[in-house]
């Protein structure tokens, strides 16, 4: 086990969080107003922490990039959230949403943290229609559900296709009643630039005003990180522009452990790229699987006429389509979980039957669907013998009022009419399951230093299934890590205000600014978007949907040429103390730089195919992901030894006391 | 095609802005208008000079960062889109565009096309929540069933992104529409009614203590939102401040 340790309380798996949560140290009321706490990042996880931690009596400071804790990514978020509610009577339960997500992450996941998860995920529903939280509902008032990738019930909560905005609003709100309270400062538009430990604790940070350029120095007791993934390393992602891995790698240099880097999430469903001067990419959510059927055309030749724009998809008849998800994986079809759906499209394409110019993309079509809705409508409206018109119209009305705001995003990117039309979609990064190192009290290898969200790396495994980012931001924050952080800081109480004016402060103050000055000096004539545009390229070429040796080591060699040159050529205008964009990005895109190349070293470094890390050399002869539990059954987590290459490997075991490990099959 | 562009350049919220116009060639349609703006800035740094500065993050017209006052429209000709959204189809070769930042008082400029929205931050922590502590120790979320029209009507006010198209679009600079919103997500559901009085008083004063002007009904709001934010709401936060003072 050597210095993991991930603290999984002993006991029955459905025991452990209730025992663990009598047997750890509690703060009194009284002795919590003594303490500070900084939570950087103000999505789903950070803001629901911060409100809970405020709540309970602790003085929170929150950071965030964006000009309000309202504009976090989490905000994206766009079909749902799980939680074992078994409101349809469908045999949900939590054991089976445990199941689920342990399967789903391919067996590279920590029990006991999915099982609390699930649990917890029936308090997360309460908890959001208790703040006024507008979930879908039926006509008979109760909530309603749909269904995600992967799993075989309806345990998908949803406030149209705006689940994210609204659950991050709610936990906003519960941050606005605590700032007018004034248990809360928040720090909009302020960015972390380093941690600083003091007797080896995090008992702070560097942060920067992103408005003035000022650097100012923040104490606490502890230090919350809670600022998401890191997808934006392939420059072209889901992600938010902003989005970055700035305060997790500054934790990573100082001594927090980066686990399963290369474990990404690549989705299946979003909008193909369009041309060179493509920023950012466009989800269409999950959600469109539970009525949208995805196909490519049977003969290549007419797929090399629909990219000519010689035949319409339109044109073509049922048995001349490949509606390959169902072809290949029928229990599941076209709900098989994300890794499978974005693979077998990539295959597809790779093998000529694309449909877009590019060649890469396929059609998620929903023509049965809206003739389906289209008759169930006029039957329950009494319309006997409408004509196919009619049916049309009212089943394309259904469909709008399930995901009107997708389609007409849709519309308005790609110019075409989704209804009439097949939509185009193709893989995208989207989500990252790796992240920092975390024990089952959510704390980093750094005493102090706490992980939640997408920036830590403990549910998902080797792939996330749909609507469980969400789940797992709130539980984290609201219901998890306020209470395992009390254990450690009731060790604080007579600790008193940590003073910013000591060496330690000053020490990383002086790196700081140190590393700005660097970067502003550059001589060269590129931007940074050029140096974060050719780290994407090699990214997704060489560390994408499916990876092999040679691409890696490849991949390893151009990145860390690549970084040379950004640290000695990088052009940056402008003046480091005032607002600044182009530094804003060159210090992220810096970190990129760096992790690129430990997550390539990641992925080379584990022989195994499992989840969304797929290494050609280990594939069954059907081409499914070929798992090798007797040598890779671990959590691959990382220390910082200077360069990346140099990063020295450390393993968490898995242990599957209640799960029997098996060949993944969604056939 | 080839556009000419008249941008809103001010060094910090201290100094003296002025419209400054550029030529920017190779735009094409499939671009999104920010992308638009990344090709200029890239002109830019490449010829030394410092790019425009605008707030944008999301990129897919949720987060509301994104702001902008195009040819005199918040978000842009198009409707029913952020700026982030709207696509160079919509404009044509040869055309002239101006782009300025949203003008309100309560928005202050801080750099280009960058303003200051805390003020809409501040008017939702003066009430926009419902005091309920996030134990998780509430009832059954089902244990209170709501009229699916209600909850529909709430989702559709809680939709807003905060943008601050709405004040931009007014000749009043009137927050009503955004703080009608928050107001009537929590007047439609159950849950808010226990502190409805006191929500919709303290948001308005807060509203009105940020120096956000009064609303005279024109609806321009209602027409730049990009989220089609309806005036219903205002209607019925005023009635919600009648209902409220009349109870005192």
């Amino acid at each position: 086990m050597g210095v993991l340790d991930s603290k999984v309380p002993e006991g029955p798996l459905a025991e452990k969080w209730t025992k663990h949560k009598n047997d750890i140290n509690l703060v009194n009321p009284a002795n919590k107003r003594n303490i500070d706490i900084i939570v950087v990042g103000t999505g789903l996880a950070g803001g629901s922490a911060a409100a809970t931690l405020a709540e309970l009596g602790y003085n929170v400071k929150t950071f965030c990039y964006q000009d309000s804790p309202r504009r976090a990514h989490s905000i994206a978020a766009q079909g749902g959230i799980n939680a074992a509610k078994n409101y349809q009577g469908d045999g949900d339960s939590p054991y089976r949403l445990f199941y689920d997500t342990i399967k789903g992450g391919d067996y590279r996941s920590r029990e006991a943290n999915v099982y609390r998860l699930a649990q917890e995920s029936v308090n997360i529903i309460d908890q959001c229609v208790a703040q006024g939280v507008p979930f879908a509902r039926e006509y008979g008032g109760l909530l309603d559900n749909r269904s995600f990738g992967g799993v075989l019930v309806s345990r998908t909560f949803y406030a149209k296709g705006q689940t994210g905005q609204q659950l991050l609003l709610g936990a906003y709100s519960a941050m606005n009643r605590q700032i007018n309270r004034g248990k809360i400062k928040s720090m909009n538009r302020h960015e972390m630039m380093d941690l600083v430990l003091v007797d080896g604790k995090a008992r702070g940070i560097i942060a920067r005003d992103l408005v003035s350029g000022e650097i100012q120095r923040h104490s606490a007791h502890a230090v919350v990180l809670a600022t998401g993934g890191y997808g934006n390393v392939f420059f072209l992602s889901t992600n938010a522009m902003g989005s970055n891995v700035m305060a997790a790698w500054r934790a990573h240099k100082r001594g927090a452990f980066m686990a399963n880097p290369c474990f990404t999430q690549i989705h299946p469903t979003c909008i193909p790229v369009s041309g060179e001067h493509q920023s950012k990419l466009t989800l269409m959510s999950e959600s469109l699987r539970n009525d949208g059927r995805i196909w490519v055309p049977k003969r290549k030749e007419d797929a090399i006429a629909i990219r000519e724009g010689k035949l319409k998809p339109t044109q073509l008849a049922e048995e001349e389509r490949d509606y390959y998800l169902e072809r290949r994986y029928p229990a599941f079809g076209n709900l098989v979980p994300r890794d499978v759906a974005s693979r077998a499209a990539k295959e597809r394409c790779d093998a000529g039957f694309g449909v877009n110019k590019t060649g890469e993309a396929v059609y998620l079509d929903f023509s049965a669907a809206i003739k389906r809705y289209g008759k169930e409508k006029a039957l329950t409206s009494g319309m006997k013998g409408a004509d196919e018109a009619t049916l049309i119209k009212l089943g394309e009305e259904i469909i709008e009022a399930k995901y009107g705001n997708l389609f007409q995003m849709y519309e308005k990117i790609v110019d075409e009419n989704p209804y009439k039309t097949p939509m185009m979609i193709y893989p995208a990064v989207h989500y990252t399951m790796g992240g920092l190192w975390v024990d089952y009290n959510l704390q980093t290898t750094i005493p102090g230093c706490y992980a939640a969200g997408e920036a830590n790396f403990s549910d998902h495994g080797a792939n996330r299934l749909g609507a469980s980012a969400l789940m797992q931001g709130l539980a984290d924050g609201y219901f998890v890590l306020p209470y395992t952080i009390g254990d450690y800081l009731s060790d604080d109480i007579r600790t008193g205000p940590i003073s910013t004016d000591s060496p330690e402060f000053e020490a990383a103050e002086k790196d700081v600014r140190d590393r700005m000055e660097k970067l502003m000096s550059g001589k060269g004539e590129h931007s940074v978007d050029y140096y974060h545009k050719r780290l994407g390229k090699i990214m997704w070429n060489k560390c994408g949907m499916s990876r092999n040796e040679k691409e890696l080591k490849e991949a390893i060699a151009e990145i860390s040429e690549l970084r040379k040159d950004f640290w000695e050529n990088v052009k940056i205008p402008g003046d480091s103390n005032a607002k600044n964009q182009e530094l804003e990005k060159a210090g992220r895109v810096a970190d990129f730089l760096e992790l690129g190349e430990l997550f390539a070293k990641d992925a080379l470094t584990r022989n195994e195919s499992c989840g969304g890390h797929f290494r050609e050399e280990y594939q069954t002869p059907e081409g499914e992901a070929l798992r090798d539990d007797k040598n890779f059954k671990f959590v691959s987590a990382w220390e910082y030894k200077g360069e990346p290459k140099d990063a020295k490997l450390h393993k968490e075991t898995l242990k599957y006391e209640n799960i029997e490990l098996k060949t993944r099959s969604y056939k | 095609m080839k556009l000419n562009l008249k941008i809103w350049r001010q060094k910090d919220a201290n100094s003296k802005g002025k419209m400054v116009e550029y030529t920017l060639d190779g735009v094409e349609g499939d671009m999104s208008f920010l992308e638009m703006l990344d090709i200029l800035n890239e002109e830019l740094i490449t010829k030394g000079e410092e790019p425009v500065e605008f707030d944008h993050d999301c990129r897919e017209g949720i987060c509301g960062t994104c702001s902008l006052q195009i040819n005199g429209e918040p978000h842009g000709p198009d409707r029913l889109v952020t700026t982030c959204q709207l696509h160079m189809r919509k404009f044509n070769d040869g055309d002239t565009i101006v782009i300025e930042p949203f003008r309100a008082k309560a928005f202050p400029v801080i750099k280009d096309l960058i303003v200051d929205r805390s003020s809409f931050d501040r008017i939702q922590q003066a009430g926009g929540f419902i005091s309920v502590n996030t134990s998780g120790n509430t009832v059954d979320a089902n244990a209170i069933p709501i009229d699916k029209h209600d909850a529909d009507a709430a989702m559709d006010a809680a939709t807003c992104i905060g943008c601050g198209a709405c004040v931009a679009a007014c000749k009043n600079a009137s927050a009503m529409l955004f703080t009608s919103a928050k107001v009537s997500q929590f007047a439609l559901l159950p849950q808010g009614q226990v502190e409805a009085t006191d929500r919709v008083q303290n948001m308005v004063r807060q509203m009105d203590l940020e120096g956000f002007g009064n609303c005279t009904n024109t609806g321009a709001c209602e027409v730049e939102c990009p989220k089609g934010i309806s005036l219903e709401n205002i209607a019925r936060m005023n009635r919600e401040y009648l209902a409220a003072n009349i109870k005192g």
